[in-house]
């Protein structure tokens, strides 16, 4: 099991580093929300896999929690994001 | 060989896929060239790459008390990724965002009385 933490987690952080660049290179906010809930889906796969390999609960409630964060987030930004200075938008 | 090690490898598997999967989600964020498709890719396979490590998690575990909160994750990410997707991409739309020329169908445009196709010049004339 500990090949499996070793490989998944190099794989993670691999996901990770490149959702971080997007997240920095991103050109509108809506790339980074999109980017964003994707590095909290990764967050709940590493916190998975330490709990699978480890077999322990300790972590599940975070599971439930930081999964519906990502929901709270993009929905948000995407309200709010006409009004943001990001791109030329179209006036009301 | 009894059947918690058939359970170990099956949740080895799961966690890989899962993994594998994630990567494909990220490569694809990385690389699709605007919102939309990045979408795609930030749902799909996302999604399932979450869903197929829960399980993994539930195999590995092998306790009934947890499956009430997995499938709790589960179903949140069913529940919300479609709805985030679709508010997403409804704002990146609206916002003049989206290269309308890469679009095979657009059925939006008309419900929101706008032009089919947007002429070259519009996002400055506007």
């Amino acid at each position: 099991m500990t090949v499996v933490l070793v490989v998944c987690g190099v794989l993670l952080g691999i996901s990770a580093l490149l959702l971080l660049v997007r997240i920095t290179l991103g050109p509108t906010m809506l790339d980074r929300v999109v980017a964003l809930d994707v590095l909290l889906a990764v967050v709940v796969c590493g916190l998975a896999l330490e709990a699978a390999v480890h077999q322990h609960t300790s972590t599940l409630s975070i599971l439930v929690v930081v999964s519906l964060l990502g929901f709270t987030g993009a929905v948000s930004v995407a309200r709010f994001t006409r009004g943001s200075d990001d791109v030329d938008e179209e006036s009301p | 060989m009894s059947w918690t090690d058939v359970a170990d490898v099956l949740a080895a598997a799961c966690l890989l896929t899962g993994a594998l999967l994630t990567l494909l989600a990220a490569i694809g964020i990385l690389r699709f060239p605007d919102v939309l498709t990045r979408m795609h890719s930030a749902t799909k396979p996302q999604v399932l790459g979450l869903i197929v490590i829960v399980l993994g998690l539930a195999l590995r575990l092998r306790d009934p008390a947890t499956l009430g909160l997995l499938a709790l994750v589960a179903l949140f990410q069913f529940g919300t990724a479609p709805v985030a997707s679709h508010m997403v991409g409804r704002a990146s739309f609206r916002a003049g965002q989206v290269d309308r020329d890469l679009l095979v169908v657009d059925e939006l445009s008309a419900t929101l009385g706008e032009p089919t196709r947007a002429e070259p010049s519009e996002g400055e004339t506007e």
